[in-house]
């Protein structure tokens, strides 16, 4: 129980997966306009990485490992979220159109998000067991949930500040960002 | 080894395509294909001005029903066309739009506070409701700026939003982010649909005219040398400028906030001159009209509120046909108010502009005699307008007024405008003390006459306009106040001989504190005349409103006007508008033509939505903490005086035009005294300490 605590506040504030390792900031800034849109963007990502992370481990572990075939995890991997993100699109259009109409318009984001890539990769390098790797990728989809709001918060107050205008929009959302991911580094040395 | 690599990466994508091509026959979701073909038409800009959630939610409301083709605001008239050829719709000419600002205070206005916090209107909105004293002033912090997605507005010198029409697309995002309601969406239509609402930026000359001309814009224009623009400003509102330049009594320059300085300004003498400048040019401006709505709409008068009536109706597409009983168009316009004063020449002119926007008139018929309300409607009039004004005249109330040689002032007027000659003899006595009078008195001075004009209060009690007085007293008029007639006395032939009259006195003040004049017992006396003219008031003449069985089916007054709702003016009969002097009874030139607007604009209503919509903050008196009894920091000017063309004997021999119109000098130096009044805003001087405050602001 206390590994599953540490390993939630690793992946939430100390190995934060946009902040500290910097992956999907693609869509941490192109869909941090607004709290409403980030909060939706961040409940795909955490449902689609998920789903993803257990069927790469999956994928990784009884297809990859016995034929020896390590080298073409990022192909295999590519083709398996690409193809999950599919499914899960027309699932959802068909089985639950509410979900659908409040969440579809992400999903075709997140096909090509390397935070999603980036979260299988890592369970596998550190050799996370089937459980564990499913927990990791929740966990690391609140991270990225978390910092999407954070930052969507702060850019809707820049948005009513006075501000020269080469620094308005894009600009401005990467400095935040930047001053973001010092602020979490304050979590380094948490755990060693 | 590179075999079993390919074996792998085959055999998962066949099963990854082999799950997905199952999922899309299992999981398939049947889309209309005329949703993707629409929202492939659609711009794809996603501005949300439709009201729906981006282009596709557009094409969705389109393909089912929910929206026309027209949906698109940003696309205009090209994506309509597109958008129809998929749907198999025909789709009608949109009207152009476009984002216009109504306050003009900008940094004139005053501030309550001094606001440093959040650069946002919204922001700004929310404390104490903004900065601004006036409740509809712009805050001028930029929010719409902000938010249009086209690049249509920028922030001007002033602290007011520039809007570019060329840019604007109408998406409306402009106007849902003010928090002060100072932008809206307007067409053409709009402009000329709109009414007074006290939320809006008037000027007090704005809130007084009956006409609601936007006064301080076409000042503006007339001092930026915009001369066309002007007219087009006020034909938006009153299609008869000349008319009303040359005759109207003009009550806007009673509240005009620079006659507490020194002189209102001559706005009547601005709006002549925009007027003659357009008529010397020998061709009418351009008016733009609506697409043709196919209905038809009966006029009954020719006056000045059909006349305005049926200008506005089609302007807005509609048919209108205007039915008179004189041989020519205009009413009082032609046969009430002499040569000397609107000559007929420029009279046709103007109402010429009016009927080749594709108005019919049908001349020479009686209401209740060749046509009633029941053969109109056969003939397919879908709602008519009942403007047949007032025509009666009032009775002098003396014994022997029956008597050859007296004559009413609107009769005399008539007979003399359609040529017929009259025998007035060498003295004459006109009874009264209005317009009409005056004008009797001036005509008949132009017949050669010895007049003297009879009222029977004072000189300061005179409802005629100040200039009119003065201008009879130089032609020779004489006037007796304090006199009323009480007798006509006739000679052997029948034929008016001598007056007897009664001298007055002014009396207590009765209930609306005018003090009411008495007889002088014992103080009869005779003069000798040769014809006299009461112009004792005008009534509506409706005895043509009764049908065969001598019923009325209009609701009618005690004073024989049409009873009718003030605001939309719809009568008893829900298809009947009025307006006019036959709503009012007698009233100005002006009055008649606000109210044409206004019936235009009720049937418009009636006849595209079934009811009438009347705003709820609709202006109908002068809004009071705008009426201001001292302006500071102004300096005055002197007034432009008003050129006379005719002089001397020429002037009383002859009926040509006395009145002249202003030099271009004299109208710009008068269109610059002009304070660009807003609700509680006004131009003023630059002094030190107003300029010590705006450097300490930093503008």
């Amino acid at each position: 129980m206390q590994e599953y605590f540490l390993l939630f506040i690793a992946a939430i504030f100390v190995n934060n997966i946009v902040l500290a390792q910097y992956l999907g900031n693609c869509p941490f800034i192109g869909t941090s306009k607004k709290t409403g849109v980030a909060l939706g963007m961040g409940s795909a990502v955490v449902f689609v990485v998920t789903m993803s992370t257990a069927f790469t481990w999956l994928v990784q572990k009884y297809v990859l490992d016995p034929l020896d075939l390590g080298y073409l995890q990022t192909l295999t991997f590519i083709l398996v979220i690409a193809a999950l993100v599919q499914f899960v699109e027309m699932f959802l259009k068909k089985m639950v159109p509410p979900l659908y109409q409040s969440l579809g318009i992400f999903l075709p984001l997140i096909t090509t998000n390397c935070a999603v890539m980036g979260i299988a990769i890592i369970c596998q390098r550190k050799e996370y067991d089937f459980v564990t790797s499913i927990l990791f990728a929740l966990f690391s989809g609140l991270g990225f949930m978390l910092a999407l709001v954070v930052l969507a918060s702060i850019r809707e107050k820049l948005e009513v500040t006075r501000m020269p205008r080469s620094i308005r929009g894009v600009p401005a959302g990467l400095i935040m960002a930047g001053i973001m991911s010092l602020a979490f580094f304050a979590f380094q040395g948490m755990i060693a | 080894m590179i075999l079993s690599s390919i074996l792998v990466l085959f055999g998962l994508g066949l099963v990854a395509a082999a799950v997905l091509a199952v999922a899309s026959r299992v999981l398939y979701v049947k889309e209309d294909p005329r949703v993707v073909a629409v929202e492939s038409a659609l711009p794809g800009a996603n501005c949300g001005g439709c009201g729906y959630p981006g282009c596709a939610g557009a094409a969705q409301a389109v393909v089912s029903g929910k929206a026309g083709a027209d949906v698109c605001v940003a696309g205009g008239a090209e994506t309509a066309q597109a958008v129809a050829e998929i749907m198999g719709l025909e789709v009608g000419a949109m009207e152009p739009k476009s984002a216009c600002r109504d306050c003009t205070g900008g940094e004139r206005a005053d501030e309550l506070y001094l606001y440093e916090g959040a650069s946002s209107c919204r922001a700004q909105a929310m404390l104490y409701g903004g900065a601004k004293a006036c409740s509809s002033g712009c805050l001028g912090l930029g929010s719409c700026v902000e938010v249009c997605p086209f690049n249509a507005i920028h922030m001007g010198p002033h602290g007011l939003p520039i809007i570019d029409p060329e840019e604007c697309r109408a998406c409306g995002k402009c106007v849902a982010v003010c928090p002060r309601g100072v932008i809206s969406i307007e067409g053409m239509s709009s402009r000329l649909l709109h009414l007074n609402q006290t939320s809006d930026c008037l000027a007090p000359c704005r809130q007084k005219c009956p006409g609601q001309i936007n006064i301080p814009r076409y000042i503006r224009q007339v001092r930026e040398g915009d001369y066309d623009g002007a007219v087009m400003t006020i034909k938006e509102r009153n299609p008869l400028l000349l008319v009303c330049g040359r005759v109207c009594p003009r009550p806007c320059e009673t509240v005009c906030r620079r006659g507490a300085v020194d002189e209102p300004v001559a706005i009547n003498m601005l709006k002549r001159f925009v007027a003659d400048h357009e008529m010397a040019s020998g061709r009418h401006l351009p008016v733009p009209v609506l697409p043709d709505t196919g209905r038809k709409i009966a006029i009954v008068g020719g006056g000045p509120a059909g006349l305005s009536c049926a200008y506005f109706l089609r302007r807005l597409g509609h048919h209108p046909t205007i039915y008179d009983s004189m041989p020519a168009l205009g009413g009082q316009l032609r046969y009430g108010i002499p040569e000397y004063r609107l000559p007929k020449k420029v009279l046709d002119w103007e109402i010429q502009g009016i009927l080749s926007l594709g108005v019919n008139v049908v001349l020479n018929t009686k209401f209740g005699v060749d046509f009633t309300l029941e053969s109109l409607r056969e003939e397919g009039f879908e709602a008519f307008f009942v403007g047949i004004g007032a025509w009666q005249c009032g009775n002098l109330r003396a014994e022997g007024e029956d008597a050859e040689g007296v004559m009413g002032g609107i009769e005399f007027l008539t007979a003399q405008a359609l040529g017929e000659k009259l025998d007035i003899g060498k003295k004459v006595i006109v009874v009264g003390g209005g317009n009409t009078a005056i004008d009797a008195a001036r005509t008949s001075v132009r017949l050669g006459a010895d007049v003297t004009l009879m009222y029977r209060r004072t000189r300061a009690e005179m409802p005629a306009n100040p200039e009119e007085i003065a201008g009879a007293e130089e032609e020779g008029v004489k006037y007796m106040f304090l006199s009323t007639p009480t007798k006509v006395i006739t000679n052997e032939q029948g034929r008016v001989a001598q007056m007897e009259y009664l001298r007055m006195e002014l009396g207590e003040p009765d209930a609306s504190g005018r003090r009411r004049p008495v007889p002088i017992e014992g103080s009869e006396s005779r003069i000798d005349v040769d014809f006299i003219i009461p112009a004792i008031g005008q009534n509506p003449d409706i005895s043509c409103l009764y049908d065969d069985n001598n019923v009325c089916h209009l609701d009618t007054t005690r004073w024989q006007t049409i009873n009718a709702d003030p605001v939309t003016l719809q009568t008893a009969i829900p298809d009947v508008f009025t307006g006019g002097d036959v709503h009012t009874g007698p009233n100005l030139v002006i009055s008649a033509i606000g109210e044409g607007r206004r019936a235009a604009r009720s049937i418009h209503h009636y006849l595209t939505q079934g009811d009438i919509h009347v705003p709820a903050d609709v202006q109908r008196e002068l809004i009071a903490h705008t009426l201001f009894k001292t302006v500071e920091n102004v300096a005055p000017k002197d007034r432009a005086d008003m050129p006379h063309l005719c002089h001397g004997k020429e002037r009383t021999c002859t009926f040509n035009e006395v009145e002249g119109v202003l030099t271009e000098q004299e109208a710009l130096a008068e269109a610059t005294r002009c304070l660009d009044c807003g609700l509680v805003c006004y131009n003023r001087d630059v002094n030190p300490e107003v300029a010590l405050d705006q450097v300490r602001r930093g503008r």
